[in-house]
């Protein structure tokens, strides 16, 4: 049963990576959430044991060697977020959805808040306000996304 | 349940460690070129999977074209190509005609050696940077720091080099400064990407510089990764307040950044004359690795001495020599070509 888990989890997180890199016109691209992060925290609450803080990073991993101006930048802020919610899993899973996607938020605000001070840290500053927008997406799409990420994982819910 | 949330802690604490030490292996030391480049190679697939569609519709639109829109396309690049060879022929006589004014006994060779096209990988890198990925990468013999260009102008230099992709940091990236001189007065400052695929700002500029809407700005030769003469921009607009040191300046890159589907690398001819000089005082470009790269950083607190001090170089000659003449073009255009080699 893990091993059929396993499985689903690296075709949902897949796909999330591909349609994170999915070429958009720029101003969809800014509304774009970040869908890797959204599937790891799916995963982090729905089967923290499958998953778990190694998803986090190396999924980030994988963000950093696609967009990332430094190895390690998206790795870091993930596997902080996917440990946070590891750890509140029962609780955030007990949620109803709008709870739920308000928790996501604040999981992408912080997210977003590392890649913030480490992109200043590291000479790579990106300032524009618009880099926040997609938190705001992300916490939106978050109801029909788990429902998506649910039946993917083959969970009646 | 308390020793598992104890081993999360621990899991946690184990990979934000490693995360740390791989940032700053990746930014300080570059110790991880070798692991980029695999992981470069690794994601390559990706890319191209989901450059795929895109490419398929561009090559079903392409192949189900109609007939007469392919021969009228094709008359099109005929006369285009007539044109070019007129000026290329027109080209090799100045340059022949230029290498005799100079002294130099025979002409010179062209600064490109030879040049490799590359297609635009259609893939989101990060919206907020201006960034594209190619695709040549290290089997092309593609380096870090390597000009690339199309055929109006200048896009960018290389970055991060993978076996087979490359990624280009745009001219118009806000981490991305380019030297540029002034094509009509010779006067010498850098050109800092804006942020979008429209613009770039000249922020180093006194208020009194002799700059104005619709001059063409081309790259100066400085900062070792750019040859000299390449054209960039045009300025678009010209703000000078009284109350402020430095006149704000933007300019159009000529190059159509957001369009392209093909960019051109180029390997330039060592020892050149026009050829980017290696090694600058004051920046360390001394092999063509990353440190080049952020030269919009390091450059910086370098450099604006450097556009503050050659105006008072460069300008009051240049009255001595325009004023008289305005027809003539080329007396403000040699001295502006021969000064950086007096420098050199």
């Amino acid at each position: 049963v893990i091993a059929q888990g396993r499985g689903r989890l690296f075709v949902s997180a897949f796909v999330a990576l591909v349609l994170t890199v999915l070429p958009l016109p720029p101003w969809l691209d800014v509304l774009r959430p970040a869908f890797l992060v959204l599937a790891v925290l799916y995963w982090s609450v729905n089967a923290p044991r499958t998953g778990g803080i190694a998803l986090g990073f190396f999924a980030g991993l994988a963000l950093d060697v696609f967009q990332g101006p430094v190895l390690g930048e998206h790795a870091l802020a993930l596997s902080l977020v996917t440990y946070i919610v590891v750890r509140e899993h029962q609780r955030i899973r007990s949620k109803p959805a709008i709870q739920q996607a308000l928790i996501v938020f604040a999981a992408l605000v912080i997210y977003e808040i590392v890649l913030f001070m480490i992109d200043g840290w590291t000479g790579h500053a990106v300032t524009t306000a618009l880099r926040w927008v997609h938190t705001l997406t992300g916490a939106l799409i978050w109801p029909p996304a788990a429902a998506i990420f649910a039946y993917a994982a083959g969970r009646r819910s | 349940l308390q020793a598992r949330g104890g081993s999360a802690g621990f899991r946690f604490t184990l990979y934000a460690a490693l995360a740390v030490v791989v940032m700053y292996l990746d930014q300080r030391a570059h110790y991880l070129e070798q692991v980029r480049y695999v992981l470069e190679a690794a994601a390559y697939p990706i890319q191209l999977a989901v450059n795929s569609p895109p490419a398929a519709w561009a090559w079903l639109k392409e192949t189900f074209q109609a007939r007469g829109v392919l021969q009228a396309e094709n008359a099109r690049l005929r006369a285009a190509q007539r044109d070019l060879e007129l000026l290329a022929m027109r080209y090799d006589a100045l340059a022949r005609e230029n290498g005799e004014l100079r002294g130099l006994r025979a002409a010179l060779p062209p600064v490109a050696d030879h040049w490799l096209a590359a297609e635009i990988v259609n893939i989101q890198l990060n919206s907020l940077r201006q960034k594209l990925l190619i695709n040549r990468g290290a089997s092309n013999g593609v380096f870090a720091a390597q000009a690339v260009l199309d055929d109006k102008g200048l896009i960018g230099q290389t970055t991060h080099i993978g076996p087979w992709s490359a990624e280009v940091i745009l001219i118009t990236d806000p981490e991305h400064a380019v030297p540029v001189r002034v094509e009509r007065t010779g006067l010498r400052t850098i050109a800092v990407g804006a942020g979008d695929a429209t613009s770039l700002a000249l922020p180093y500029l006194p208020s009194n510089a002799d700059i104005k809407t619709g001059d063409l700005l081309v790259t100066s030769g400085l900062g070792g990764v750019f040859p000299e003469g390449y054209p960039v921009a045009r300025v678009t607009e010209v703000h000078r307040d009284a109350v402020q040191p430095l006149a704000q300046v933007r300019a159009a890159p000529l190059a159509h950044i957001d369009t392209d589907s093909e960019v051109m690398l180029v390997w330039f001819r060592p020892g050149h004359p026009a050829a980017p000089v290696p090694n600058t005082p004051g920046v360390d470009l001394k092999s063509g690795n990353r440190d080049m790269q952020p030269q919009a950083l390091s450059a910086k607190p370098v450099e604006p001495r450097a556009p503050g001090a050659t105006p008072q170089a460069s300008t009051p000659a240049q009255p001595a020599t325009a004023a008289p003449a305005p027809p003539a073009s080329a007396p403000p255009a040699a001295p502006a070509s021969g000064k950086p080699e007096g420098e050199r």
